[in-house]
């Protein structure tokens, strides 16, 4: 299934359950708390998701690691490879 | 450091029984080069050392693009000094793209794994060690650099860089699950029959035909094995990344979301 399907599937189904719990087509005698709550859902886990991407992509940025060594190490080896090809007769 | 591997698919392509002895392996280093005349030398007398000090069968195969900067000279010099057996010229005319270099490399390619990296000492080859053993570790299909996990990271990068960088890795990984961490890397360990039934199947370009390869693959139920590299970015002054560039990515990625 291409992942698109998958998405407008699993969206599908997560706002037929809505649809039909908020308006009360499944029959079920739903507490007022629960209907309270069940009405801005959608709205609620969307901003939640908005705030978890950033969260994560925050702290990802954070700890991205920086490679000094690796700059320190290939700029001395450039030096030694310049060193050892011409010796062996490159002409740069 | 740690390295990570990926889940395997359900039905297992074939792949070769890892009692093959490592003295049969030979591993080619396919270089697409386009004004490199600098760089040339040092990514191969850097190649040559990884190689040598590990014992490691290889050859070198550089696809010029007919570089007006002399880039081939230097490596008709290179062929001189380290032998022909192991530095192969295969140049072109023109500069015809990332994928066709491939395809154009491997019809040469003696061995049996396929290195794919740049040429602008952005990847380091002291990796590639690394990378064999991870491949024969987990028998892998193909075995992807990551910049994005374990030690993995990146030299060169400011603020804003690194968070497009970060922020397009993230909708990638939600959009697709593709089950590698670094899905714009561009230095891979293939086995050569993977990475041709891939390029076969592959219609993008760019960072995007970097992505579609790993797609494919977990398709096609290839194995996927990563190890953290550092990747140092030499032409930082630069911008490399303008919005042409990321909104060609956002175009192939929603074009690989509705399309694999």
């Amino acid at each position: 299934m291409l992942k698109l399907t998958q998405w407008l599937w699993g969206l599908g189904l997560l706002d037929s359950a809505w649809a039909a719990l908020t308006m009360g087509a499944l029959d079920l005698e739903l507490s007022f708390p629960c209907q309270e709550v069940l009405w801005p859902l959608p709205a609620y886990l969307l901003v939640s998701a908005g705030c978890y991407a950033l969260g994560i992509v925050g702290y990802s940025v954070a700890t991205f690691h920086d490679c000094e060594d690796a700059v320190r190490e290939l700029q001395s080896q450039i030096l030694e490879a310049q060193a050892d090809l011409t010796r062996n007769g490159l002409c740069f | 450091m740690a390295s990570t591997g990926a889940s395997r698919g359900g039905a297992a392509s074939p792949r070769p029984p890892q009692g093959r002895s490592s003295r049969q392996d030979k591993y080619s280093v396919l270089l697409p080069t386009y004004n490199e005349r600098e760089n040339l030398p040092l990514i191969v007398w850097l190649l040559v050392k990884s190689f040598s000090e590990s014992a490691i069968n290889y050859e070198i195969i550089i696809i010029d693009d007919g570089s007006p900067d002399g880039t081939r000279e230097v490596a008709e010099q290179l062929e001189k000094i380290y032998g022909s057996d192991r530095i192969l010229l295969r140049p072109r005319e023109k500069k015809l793209g990332l994928g066709t270099a491939y395809i154009h490399g491997i019809k040469h390619a003696t061995g049996n794994y396929v290195i794919i990296m740049d040429a602008d000492l952005s990847h380091h080859p002291k990796f590639i060690p690394e990378f064999i053993r991870k491949q024969k570790e987990g028998n892998f299909d193909i075995v992807s650099g990551t910049r994005y996990k374990g030690n993995g990271g990146v030299y060169g990068w400011d603020l804003k860089r690194k968070i497009i960088s970060r922020g397009a890795n993230f909708i990638t990984q939600i959009l697709l699950r593709p089950g590698a961490s670094d899905l714009t890397g561009s230095f891979r360990l293939y086995r050569k029959e993977v990475l041709q039934k891939l390029i076969e199947k592959c219609v993008s370009k760019g960072y995007v035909f970097q992505m579609e390869m790993i797609v494919r693959a977990r398709q096609l139920n290839y194995t996927i094995g990563e190890v953290p590299i550092s990747f140092v970015d030499r032409v930082y002054g630069e911008s490399k990344l303008g919005g042409n560039e990321i909104v060609s990515f956002l175009k192939g990625l929603l074009t690989l979301f509705a399309t694999t």
